[in-house]
């Protein structure tokens, strides 16, 4: 489960602190729970996430992620929980030097599953996303939508406990969008938390499901 | 980890890294001539230091001055009775004279090549080679002295001792040189895994986001970094290997007196022969313990 306790983000460091852009935010999210997560342009999303995804720690407040309270937890355990989030950027993030394969295979090779898992997995994913024929091409030789679907398969791939997705059918066209979002519901159902950012208003309506809302990094409304 | 040698991280055509392998070699030639200059002064040292310590040589002045006969023994010059003082004596293994000939020859560089050594009263010299070392010389001198008023037996110390720390200053001077070339070797793996670091930041970003811990990240780093240091080792090796056959064929005259005993000479210096092939593997720890130790602490800044 997920828990946020008056959790506050500020960019920069001690000596020279940057903006407050998350500010006494609180929710819960139980294991295996879908949540959107909305909000104008620099609400704080993206920052939201990546506290979830454990780049930033918070500055202030209390975070349970996965049912470790990172202010508890020692560095060098936090790749393992890490290793059980997946994530999908807004900008894709792939690896330009790695095949698409490869990097949907990535987060399989970093838990060390063996290679003839990993080869039977990537390909279940790349046929999910329909990127069969362009297994072995790298990212930038795909289109916008290519990269974006072999984002969301590399963040499913290793079916992670919490997957966070932020704007994951931005580049993509209606069918692909629904598509992905089938995809998310699907591991939703077998138990992975979910939590998707949009602007997609019409999305939210075609899958509804508990919402957060920030505005100037604080949370506004909780659905649940 | 995953297998080790997948590059994840694009390292392979990492571009800062491209000056490092001719930069180490550089580092380990210079290392390779210091290691050289310090075994060979060693050699040197040590060799003149056996030699001085079983030698002396005695002094007679106006050897050819007769002395006053003995009841019916024959007519001995001052020269003649040293030498008859000095042949039985069981501590030395040589008593060698030197003709008034050699001693010009000897003393020709000082005197200039127009003077009539004849003219002159030159000692008589004996070379004398000892038995073992600390063969006491006084008593030598005073027994000379008896027979031959103003013969004196020296050893070569004071001057051994002078070149004994000519060649300590280069043996410091050279590990001087190894210590300073080492620090810079360590700066230079420094600043190319720092280079490494930037260019490959968002990589390093994404790596770090899908859970791969410090070690898998570092060991990535370090495994490169070492490949190219260590070919860089082998460069600076091989073109330190011909200077290296001439310093030791500079250096043989000083430890054979032959100048011919090359591989001799060579052949005296294992130390040289097990340091200079162990460059590349050398160059290559340092830099992969380097290379390990600044990309862990450039990760420490990360989450």
């Amino acid at each position: 489960m997920i828990r946020l306790e008056s959790v506050g983000l500020r960019y920069g460091t001690p000596s020279r602190p940057g903006p407050l852009v998350l500010e006494d935010i609180s929710f819960s999210l139980p294991a295996g729970g879908f949540r959107w997560l909305q909000g104008p342009s620099g609400a704080g999303k993206s920052s939201l996430m990546r506290l979830l995804h454990l780049e930033l720690l918070p500055n202030a407040g209390k975070l349970v992620v996965l049912d470790h309270d990172l202010g508890a937890m020692r560095r060098d355990d936090l790749p393992a929980l890490r290793r059980q989030i997946g994530m999908v950027y807004q900008d894709f993030r792939l690896l330009p030097h790695l095949t698409a394969f490869d990097n949907i295979a990535l987060p399989l090779r970093l838990a060390q599953a063996p290679e003839s898992m990993i080869a039977d997995d990537v390909a279940e994913m790349l046929r999910w996303v329909e990127l069969t024929k362009k297994a072995a091409i790298y990212p930038p030789e795909l289109s916008g939508g290519e990269q974006q679907r072999v984002a969301i398969a590399r963040a499913v791939v290793g079916r992670p406990r919490l997957l966070l997705a932020d704007e994951p059918t931005g580049n993509l066209d209606d069918t692909q969008a629904l598509r992905q979002m089938r995809l998310l519901g699907e591991l939703n159902r077998l138990g992975t938390t979910v939590v998707v950012a949009t602007h997609n208003d019409s999305l939210v309506e075609r899958f509804p499901a508990a919402s957060l809302r920030l505005e100037d990094g604080r949370l506004v409304s909780d659905d649940e | 980890m995953t297998n080790k040698r997948r590059d994840d991280l694009g390292l392979r055509r990492l571009l800062g890294q491209e000056m490092l392998p001719w930069l180490v070699a550089a580092m380990a030639f210079l290392a390779a001539l210091s290691i050289g200059g310090a075994l060979e002064a060693q050699a040197v040292a040590r060799h003149w230091q056996a030699g001085a310590a079983r030698s002396a040589t005695v002094l007679v002045p106006n050897p050819d001055l007769p002395l006053p006969r003995q009841g019916d023994g024959p007519e001995m010059t001052r020269f003649d009775a040293v030498l008859r003082v000095l042949r039985p004596n069981i501590n030395l293994a040589q008593v060698r004279p030197l003709a008034p000939e050699d001693v010009g020859r000897l003393l020709r560089p000082w005197l200039g090549a127009d003077t009539d050594l004849r003219t002159m009263h030159l000692p008589g010299v004996i070379a004398l080679r000892l038995e073992r070392e600390g063969v006491d010389l006084d008593k030598i001198s005073r027994e000379v002295a008896a027979v031959a008023p103003g013969a004196t037996a020296e050893g070569h110390n004071a001057w051994i001792a002078r070149l004994l720390a000519l060649a300590n200053t280069l043996e410091a001077c050279a590990l001087a040189v190894l210590g300073l070339v080492t620090l810079v070797a360590v700066a230079v793996v420094v600043a190319a895994t720092r280079a490494g670091l930037a260019a490959r930041r968002e990589a390093i970003d994404i790596v770090h986001g899908l859970g791969a811990p410090d070690s898998y990240i570092a060991s990535r780093f370090a495994r490169r970094i070492a490949a190219s240091a260590g070919i860089g080792g082998l460069l600076g090796m091989l073109a330190a290997l011909p200077v290296l056959f001439g310093l030791a064929v500079l250096s043989a005259p000083f430890l054979d007196g032959d100048g011919l005993g090359l591989p001799h000479t060579i052949a005296d210096l294992p130390l040289l022969l097990a340091a200079v092939p162990a460059l590349p593997v050398v160059t290559s720890l340092l830099s992969y313990f380097t290379a390990q130790s600044t990309v862990r602490r450039w990760l420490r800044s990360l989450p």
